[in-house]
Parts: structure tokens; C-alpha cells; sequence
């Protein structure tokens, strides 16, 4: 399997991002490495140099969960929200807001998981309140400053054709 | 300004067939003909296509001759894929470590499924250790 076939992200709609990557397991280790603390510390981390030092989730409709990240620089990140549909081990709806908001009010995310041959497709959509949150999402991504070349832009607009191909 | 360019060229790339004609694009110009052939659609949806994606900015018509072309907008290609590939960047490294923990929860479960007769075979090391605890937990009872 190749790079883009594993992981794909798009645009849905106007105001959603759809993310889908497999994973060389089953759908119950997946699950619980997205919902227990002291494994979802392990990898949920972004850019070199942080790390997380809470981790708190209350896995039930209606409970609560938080993030916060902390830089070796001593900058620290956080954000939280609530659970509103849990189905162990294929679905979770919860929201997400930024204690510094870096758009404009929550987003509510969903996570599907399918097991197939013992792999396992995470797809995670996450829809904004408006159109503008989800372009300055889409906007701090590019703080990398990367110039990307014109076959790799093929080869994302290939996957995402291909992707809607599939669908 | 970035913002408002990326906005309408996401609103112009949700859409499949505005995708594969960008997608056409990126092996040079074409005109609208060449554009229409592979759609069973009108040319004059077609044109409404056009008419979006270079409202984006994503594409620009040229004229050789009597022919009018489209091509490919540099500018705003490029800031696509900045943004995707951020995006992408950002994520990859989190699922590759995830890809790490998965195979090391794999091996765990692995051993645990195997149970007492595993721990019993595993040697004198483990056996050790557990000799070691037992002598602790006595020494405390004592206490």
C-alpha cells in the first residue's frame, strides 16, 4: 500500500474536513487508543518538542474530555469537549474547542472505525459551526511555509478523485 | 486575503467533476471541448464548471489564435497544496506513532492471551523478579 492510499484528507461540503487513514489492526485496539488517556498521551502530539501532560476522558454520552499540550519552550496549548454518541468499537461523536480558540466556535467531530481483513480505516469528519472556522483551519496549516510541487499536488488531487470514486 | 482565496477554492474542489477537470489540468492547458469529451454532460454545465473554478482563481483562460484555452493558476495550486500538505504533515507524524503503539498493544495482547503457561516457560528471569515481590510482600506482612 502506498502513502496516499493509506491517508487521505478532503473538503466535504462547505464546512467539513474528512480525514481517512488504515491502520494495520483490529478495530478494538484502535478504539481503545483513541479513548484511553494513558495511550491517546502516547501519540496525540504534533510537532517535535511537545508533549502531554493531562489527558483526562470520561468515555460516557454527555461526559468530558481534555487535552493539554505543553512545549519544551514552556507554551502550553488545550482543548476539550463532550461526548454525544459513543458506540464501542466503531463510532464516536464528541465537540472541540480551543481554550484559545484558533477558529471561530466548536467543532463536532466524527470518528468511524471499519475493520476489514484485520486492518482498520479511521475516518475522522469534523464540521464546522461556519465556512470561516473551517478556512482558518485550513489556513494554520499552512504556517509550514512547504512549496509543494506540482506532482504532489496531482497525487492529492488523484486520491481525492480516486477516494470519491470508491465511495 | 489567503483565507478568503482558500475558501473559494475548497467550495470549487468539493465538487467531483470540478476535481477531475483540475485534475486534467495538471497534465497542461486544454480546451473546452477537451474538457466536455470525458463528461456525459453539456458543454454548457461544462462552462458553468469553468466559470466556478476560475471565480477561484484556480484556473485561467487563455486565447491562441481562435482557440480558447484553460490552464492551470499557479498561484492558487500552490496554496492548496501548502495547506494540505501541512495538514497532512501535522497528522502523519501523530498516526505514525499510533502505528507504533498499535503493533506494541498487538505484542501485549499477544503475550496476555498466552497466559500462566507462558509465564511459567518464560524463565528464570521473570521467575526471579516474581520470587523478589513475593520476599517484599512477606518483609511488609512483617512489618
Amino acid at each position: 500500500m502506498n502513502y496516499s492510499e493509506t491517508f487521505k484528507i478532503e473538503p466535504s461540503g462547505e464546512r467539513e474536513i474528512v480525514m481517512t487513514r488504515i491502520f494495520n489492526a483490529t478495530c478494538d485496539l484502535v478504539f481503545d487508543a483513541l479513548t484511553k488517556p494513558e495511550l491517546v498521551k502516547r501519540w496525540l502530539l504534533g510537532p517535535p518538542g511537545w508533549s502531554m501532560p493531562v489527558c483526562e476522558i470520561d468515555l460516557k454520552v454527555g461526559g468530558k474530555y481534555r487535552y493539554v499540550w505543553r512545549n519544551e519552550d514552556g507554551r502550553e496549548m488545550a482543548m476539550g469537549g463532550t461526548y454525544r454518541e459513543i458506540v464501542r468499537p466503531d463510532r464516536i461523536v464528541n465537540t472541540e474547542r480551543f481554550d484559545e480558540a484558533w477558529y471561530p466556535g466548536e467543532a463536532l467531530i466524527t470518528t468511524t472505525l471499519i475493520e476489514k481483513d484485520g486492518n482498520t480505516t479511521l475516518r475522522t469528519t469534523m464540521l464546522m459551526e461556519s465556512r470561516e472556522a473551517r478556512d482558518e483551519v485550513l489556513e494554520s496549516g499552512m504556517e509550514s511555509g512547504v512549496i509543494a510541487s506540482y506532482d504532489r499536488l496531482e497525487e492529492i488531487l488523484s486520491s481525492q478523485v480516486a477516494g470519491k470514486r470508491n465511495e | 486575503m489567503v483565507v478568503d482565496h482558500l475558501s473559494a477554492t475548497f467550495a470549487a474542489l468539493s465538487d467531483p467533476t470540478r476535481r477531475l477537470i483540475v485534475n486534467r489540468l495538471t497534465g497542461g492547458p486544454a480546451t473546452v471541448h477537451e474538457l466536455a469529451a470525458p463528461f456525459s454532460i453539456s458543454q454548457q454545465a461544462i462552462s458553468k464548471h469553468l466559470a466556478y473554478l476560475k471565480n477561484a482563481r484556480l484556473i485561467e483562460r487563455q486565447r491562441d489564435g481562435r482557440e480558447n484555452f484553460c490552464a492551470l493558476n499557479p498561484d492558487a495550486i500552490r496554496e492548496v497544496a501548502e495547506w494540505a500538505e501541512g495538514y497532512r504533515r501535522f497528522w502523519e507524524r501523530n498516526f505514525q506513532r499510533l502505528d507504533v503503539l498499535l503493533e506494541e498493544m498487538k505484542t501485549r495482547r499477544g503475550k496476555a492471551r498466552l497466559g500462566g503457561n507462558a509465564a511459567r516457560v518464560a524463565g528464570a528471569s521473570v521467575g526471579a523478579r516474581v520470587t523478589k515481590r513475593q520476599k517484599q510482600h512477606t518483609q511488609k506482612g512483617k512489618r
